[in-house]
């Protein structure tokens, strides 16, 4: 390879292309584009939880100044415009199925949370809009909010359609074997852990401006999505019943998603309904309060525990019922986070020989929840490894031994879980090891002994964690109830000089596709990065494609893309066959050049591109012109990272607060393309897991009233709040793709909360304290030691 | 935002002018509390006077005192090498208030205007034995703050300067809210010979207060051992989301040990 190649391609820190225009505000977002002629739309929204509508009066809207439009539930029943879907459903235990709720662009008789969009008005200025709203009368017979999940079957029912506020009731594994592995168990753990509620926190809000072409009858959305063609499917074939063709959707820069910007949300449907019917381009951007009301919050679950231990501390049975919180309608992914991607991961690291899972769904006066960052993954983890560390402590063993004794054996791998997964590859064992040396595990006690003498309370925390990225494969999907296929497309376009213009189905709000892409085809064709331009984003340029969530880009859409450079290639060697006069067997392709084996006549990749687009000696009759391929990847398995990260803590025991004070993460993630990328992965991550674990936490009031609505009082984590991360790697390369690489996008924040709970228990265990939920916040924390020292005082 | 009038008046005589022609105008200064209420439509006056152009921005030892224009961002005082030489624990208590933005931009004037519960430099006025000059009249900092949000000040009347009385020793610690990072519980420590005033925020559910009983312990043994003997009332503290009334007084203690403890 020569210099340029080997600087660019798989496996070099590469400085992310695309920062220059972030980091110097050069970014184009939704809300940066405007077009002549715009009126802005302003969401009228409830502010009660729960309320049957009376009358709705807009006259006085109607009439105010700058006012072009109002529009309530009823003009979008007039139209039969359909509202948004559920994108996977699951069987209940009863045999029957999810129930399904409408989901009415606008509140047709009902509203069902704080945020649930009533009327729209369209006005010259937001401003206009707003005041308009405001004079928009709601006559509201009120009902009585149900916000307590785990008790919500009790409460008033919130949709016809939905028996005891449960959307499903959802088992996986063996029930009879869990309960006999449980009642032979030496000894049984019991643990009930709560999945705090967290609001996703986008950096950019969500934004739509929708603008209607008459002359064509079609629309063009700009959207703040993940997935814009999912966004056109759902739009044109559910909602509004036109052809895909009919309808542009381009997501262009995205300031951040972290799941909650995959699924289709009312307010740009409106907008794209709206702009036909003022004849006008619609644009409506979220404020921040918006944001926290009406985002698809993540997790709040609660989950409660069991596990069975033999007489030689190897577990012998899971078993785990959860309760979640789904809220007011079931958004798109709402029911397979929380069970397919949630169940499926109880094994963990370990070898559990029974695990049995029921999971409730269940309805609330809340805005909905859906995927963040890990969906599900977090979840399991964190009960799981909340428990491990619990039976560790109870049966008195080392937490970083006890789970040793129960790893999956590298040498069982392909590994069949009992919850339907197949591990294809991994080794445990290593990366908690190697986390153990990172943080110095063996000396901990001295660190705890000094800083006791300080008055401090250290304490020490191990996760191990696995996941489960790249959704696959398509029919498994649909055998589960998804309703969508989970492969990946890329269409890779060689330009007549040997440019590269890749046209990826994945979407970039902020992962670096354009470097780590480029990096991928440049490292196989033997060319510089600078060559490679990566396009996504938009409906008319890229092809078919399922957009980015739960880290499938790299494996699923960077396999894509792999796909179709390997058909570029076997297509430049029969041209270069044809030029060299030699047999397309004899032809090597290496370092960007094709070689006749064993000769010095060669053909650089750049001159092959040309006799594509120029070809006056070229096999025509055998072979078509041009150099362009196309590639759908639908991957055999879903990959698997793992790996252990340990959190090292100290408490204030006068205040409460806890400093993180250590971390060490050691990951698989497989092959690295990016490893500066994927180092900012993991940053980004436990920032997240850490700011779920001490300071965030959606929290509504009896009446359905989101008391953390703003960040005065919504905490999100700080630089100062994080210690500096000790990053370091293992690597299984994944046997389900050719690039041998798994994600990582999600790792950070599935890994994190539980090792730094299970820190903080350990700080506090000289003190009694067993548990300690989330946000281990000062005042929680404070509290446990008051409690623990008036239960010794006793 | 509703529409509104701006005005930015050339003195503090043209400002009350200015108001008094309004019906329910407001004096903006930094902006910092005033404009994210009018954004959310949580106020609507007819119209806001700018008083950033009535040369209120000083800051002067005056012997005795430390005087503060009203108009005096929160930077300046953080930076001042008057004040740092002065009353070195108001410099520090600025440099603690919200991030570099709000810095920049808030001035002291509307924050001891404001009143927030929750805000700091309302426990260095009343520590410091400050008094607030007004266009007319100045009013001692005990007469001040009337209550959460209120103080002695009339719609009409502005704030020009704030004179703290130097201390022996003083310090300022603040156990920030986690999510806003305005004070949780702030308390501000100052001893003036034998005197010692100590004065409380962000936990009173009638704004900043002083504590009586921990200002006479201190008063005869000034050290942080003495502030634990203090049992602390929780009656009459903010509980809310983040702290309970009880953790709160928790927090008056600790941070007033800190303070005294630290105490320069
Ligand atoms: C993100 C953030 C974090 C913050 N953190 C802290 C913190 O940690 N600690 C803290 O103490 N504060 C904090 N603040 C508040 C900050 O200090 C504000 O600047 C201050 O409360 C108001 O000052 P201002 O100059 O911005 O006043 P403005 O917002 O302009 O005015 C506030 C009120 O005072 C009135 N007013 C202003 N000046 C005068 C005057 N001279 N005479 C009479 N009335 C007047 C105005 O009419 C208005 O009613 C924070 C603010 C923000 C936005």
């Amino acid at each position: 390879m020569n210099e340029v190649t080997k600087i660019d391609g798989i496996g070099s820190s590469v400085r992310r292309t695309e920062d220059k225009k972030f980091l110097t505000g050069k970014g184009k977002y939704t809300d940066d584009i405007n077009r002549p002629g715009q009126v802005q739309a302003y969401f009228l929204r409830s502010d009660v939880a729960h309320a049957k509508i009376k009358k709705i009066d807009i006259k006085n809207a109607q009439s105010a100044p700058g006012v072009v439009g109002v529009f309530t539930g009823d003009d979008i029943a007039a139209d039969k415009v359909g509202g948004p879907i559920c994108g996977w459903v699951v069987p209940c235990r009863d045999g029957s199925a999810t129930k399904e709720p409408p989901h009415p662009l606008l509140a047709q008789g009902k509203v069902r949370f704080v945020g649930d969009a009533i009327a729209v008005v369209l006005a010259e200025t937001a401003e206009q809009a707003k005041s308009g709203a405001e004079l928009i009368d709601v006559d509201y017979e009120e009902l009585s909010p149900v916000v307590d999940f785990e008790n919500a079957g009790d409460g008033a029912q919130i949709h016809d359609e939905v028996p005891n506020n449960c959307y499903f009731d959802w088992e996986l594994g063996d029930e009879k074997a869990t309960a006999d592995a449980l009642s032979g168990a030496k000894k049984i753990v019991k643990l009930r852990v709560r999945n705090n509620r967290l609001v996703p926190n986008a950096m950019e809000p969500r934004c739509a401006l929708a603008e209607f072409d008459n002359l064509d009858d079609s629309y063009t959305l700009h959207t703040t999505s993940q997935n814009p063609h999912l966004t056109r499917l759902v739009l044109a074939a559910f909602m509004f019943a036109i052809p895909e063709s009919k309808l542009r959707v381009i997501a262009p820069d995205v300031g951040g998603g972290f799941g909650s910007k995959i699924y289709v949300y009312i307010e740009e449907a409106v907008c794209v309904w709206a702009s036909k019917k003022v004849g006008r381009p619609v644009k409506w951007t979220a404020d921040r309060t918006q944001a926290f009301l009406t985002d698809c919050h993540g997790r709040d679950h609660v989950n409660d525990v069991q596990l069975g231990l033999d007489e030689n501390n190897k577990i012998v049975g899971l078993r785990v019922d959860t309760v979640c919180n789904l809220g007011a309608y079931l958004s798109a992914f709402s029911v397979v986070v929380p069970t397919y991607l949630h169940g499926t991961l109880l094994s963990g690291q370990y070898d559990i020989p029974a695990i049995y899972t029921n999971v409730k769904g269940m309805a609330t006066n809340t805005v909905n929840v859906d995927a963040y960052r890990g969906a599900g993954r977090p979840e399991a983890t964190y009960l799981l490894e909340r428990t491990m560390e619990t039976a560790a402590r109870e049966v008195g063993m080392d937490p970083a031994e006890f789970r040793r004794i129960n790893f999956i054996p590298k040498d069982a791998f392909p590994y069949q879980t009992q919850v339907a997964l197949q591990y294809d590859i991994g080794d445990y064992e290593p990366h908690l090891d190697k986390a153990m040396e990172m943080i110095d595990y063996f000396n901990f006690e001295k660190r705890r002994a000094e800083a006791a003498k300080r008055g401090m309370y250290r304490g020490i925390g191990i996760s191990s964690y696995i996941e489960a990225c790249g959704l696959a494969p398509s029919a498994v999907v649909g055998a589960l109830g998804g309703r969508v296929g989970q492969w990946e497309s890329a269409s890779v376009r060689v330009n007549p000089t040997g440019t590269i213009s890749v046209f990826t189905g994945s979407h970039s709000h902020g992962q670096g596709h354009a470097t780590t892409f480029a990096q991928i085809v440049a490292d196989k064709l033997g060319i510089p990065m600078e060559n490679v331009e990566v396009v996504h984003g938009d409906t008319d340029k890229t092809p078919f494609g399922m957009g980015s969530y739960g880290s499938r880009s790299l494996a699923s859409g960077g396999s894509a893309i792999s796909k179709a450079v390997d058909k570029i290639i076997n297509k430049s060697k029969k041209i270069a066959a044809h030029l060299l006069e030699a047999s397309e067997d004899d032809i090597d392709f290496k370092d960007g050049k094709f070689v006749v084996g064993g000769t010095d006549k060669e053909k650089a990749f750049g001159e092959i591109a040309l006799a594509a687009y120029v070809p006056h000696n070229y096999p025509l009759e055998t072979l078509e012109p041009g150099l362009e391929e196309n590639a759908f990847y639908d991957p055999t398995n879903f990959v698997y990272p793992s790996g252990t990260h340990i959190a090292e803590v100290e408490v204030d025991p006068a205040t409460g607060v806890v400093q993180v004070v250590d971390w060490a993460a050691c990951d698989d993630f497989g092959n690295l393309v990016n490893p500066m990328i994927v180092e900012g992965q993991v940053h980004g991550g436990i920032a997240q897991g850490i700011g779920q674990a001490l300071l965030e936490d959606a929290h509504y009031d009896e009446n359905g009233q989101l008391l953390t609505a703003s960040y005065m009082d919504y905490c999100m984590p700080r630089a100062d709040d994080l210690p500096s991360f000790k990053v370091g790697y293992t690597t299984t390369p994944s046997t389900v793709n050719d690039l041998g690489v798994k994600g990582c996008g999600e790792a950070g924040a599935i890994a994190s909360p539980p090792a730094l709970i299970n820190a903080v228990i350990d700080a506090l265990s000289p003190l009694g304290v067993t548990d300690m939920s989330m946000p281990a916040t000062p005042q929680k924390v404070w509290k446990a030691i008051q409690d623990s020292q008036s239960v010794a005082a006793e | 935002m509703y529409s509104t009038k701006y005005v930015k008046p050339n003195s503090t005589t043209e400002a009350l002018e200015a108001i008094k022609s309004l019906g329910e105008g407001k004096f903006l200064a930094g902006g910092m509390t005033l404009i994210p209420t009018l954004k959310q439509r949580l106020a609507s006056p007819d119209g806001l006077v700018d008083i950033s152009g009535c040369k209120l921005d000083s800051i002067a030892d005056e012997g005795e005192t430390l005087k503060i224009g009203a108009m005096t961002r929160h930077v300046s005082v953080a930076e001042s090498a008057v004040v740092k030489k002065a009353i070195p624990a108001l410099a520090k208590l600025a440099d603690g208030i919200g991030d570099r933005q709000v810095r920049n931009r808030g001035t002291i004037g509307g924050s001891v205007a404001n009143n927030d519960p929750s805000a700091c430099y309302p426990s260095a006025v009343l520590a410091l034995k400050a008094t607030i000059h007004a266009n007319n009249r100045s009013i001692a900092a005990d007469d001040f703050f009337t209550g959460m949000f209120e103080t002695a000040l009339e719609d009409d009347e502005i704030i020009e300067s704030i004179s703290f009385s130097k201390p022996t020793k003083a310090n300022y610690v603040k156990f920030p809210n986690p999510a806003s990072r305005y004070a949780m519980v702030g308390v501000f420590v100052a001893q003036f010979g034998d005197e010692v005033r100590v004065a409380v925020t962000g936990a009173g559910e009638g704004g900043v207060f002083r504590h009586q009983e921990m200002e006479s312990v201190l008063s005869s043994n000034f050290s942080a051992d003495s502030v634990s003997s203090v049992n602390i009332d929780s009656d009459g503290l903010i509980s809310d989301l983040h702290a309970s009334a009880e953790y709160r007084a928790n927090l008056i203690k600790e941070m007033t040990k800190r303070a005294v403890g630290q105490i320069h």
